[in-house]
């Protein structure tokens, strides 16, 4: 995965507004219901906002059929609670682009630079219990893609509850 | 004492759950086995009234009741630390409150 091609979509947020994929991004499979992604939550959004320069995309791909906590509905409801989020929260209706992304957990995270090549997957750091962690592999990983240096780990095992994937 | 253990494997949580158990129970020197039981679809979540994984039951008292309301299904559970924090498995300290309450 690391050096290939990131897939390219386009898919709406919770105010029904498209957004397609560019580079350098960051793209987190994550959803309202699993704590793993809730424990990690606001370190990934502080880095959206440490990382102006970057493109942020959170994706809820979760079947709402059997888990109504992640319906688009309730997706909105959440963001309009927070008062907003630094990046979009889209939903992946059809979890094509959770399939072409091979993501496995929420959450799951993908680092891509400006040329649209996977720089790093895995874990936002490798505590979703010590804040103090700070989603510090995440931001190594940014901070490689910004000098232009190679990313010393590139990827790390992701963590946390598994896509729910529709029967 | 029994003390049950229940779990699903879309939730990598549980084993966590299961050495603080088991460390909690040594350290209060019961010698009470862990039972171990795996929740593999929803008709059986229902049936066990099972509201995610991990679940902890002491003599059959869950050590962090679910609030009314909450479905019995395939999902991991959210849980709060005491200081506040979402957590994927309960707060150790209440793991021990409810097992001395039961000793």
């Amino acid at each position: 995965m690391i050096g290939q091609r990131a897939p390219e979509f386009t898919l709406p947020d919770t105010n029904g507004d498209e957004h397609s994929l560019r580079g350098p991004a960051v793209v987190v499979f994550t959803c309202n219901h699993c704590p793993y992604a809730l424990a990690w939550h606001d370190r990934l959004m502080d880095v959206a906002r440490d990382y102006p320069d970057v493109h942020f995309y959170a994706i809820n791909p979760n079947d709402a059929d059997r888990y109504p906590r992640d319906s688009a509905e309730a997706m909105k409801e959440r963001v309009d609670a927070d008062g907003g989020w630094p990046m979009p929260y889209l939903r992946d209706e059809s979890q094509e682009v959770a399939r072409a992304y091979g993501a496995r957990t929420t959450p799951d995270v993908f680092a891509i630079d400006a040329d649209g090549v996977f720089r790093y997957r895995g874990a936002p750091d490798a505590d979703h219990g010590d804040e103090s962690q700070n989603a510090r592999w995440l931001r190594d990983a940014l901070n490689g893609l910004r000098a232009g240096e190679d990313i010393g780990l590139a990827e790390t095992e992701p963590v946390g509850c598994s896509v729910k994937w529709k029967p | 004492m029994t003390v049950e253990l229940l779990w699903w494997d879309g939730c990598p949580s549980y084993p966590e759950t299961l050495r603080e158990l088991e460390e909690i129970l040594d350290q209060e020197g019961l010698q009470a086995a862990v039972a171990l039981i795996e929740v593999k679809d929803d008709e059986q979540a229902q049936r066990e009234r099972f509201p995610g994984s991990p679940t902890v039951r002491i003599d059959g008292e869950d050590v962090v009741p679910p609030g009314d309301g909450e479905p019995f299904s395939l999902t991991c559970r959210v849980y709060r630390t005491r200081d506040g924090r979402v957590s994927p498995t309960p707060d150790p300290e209440d793991l021990r409150d409810a097992i001395r309450r039961a000793a």
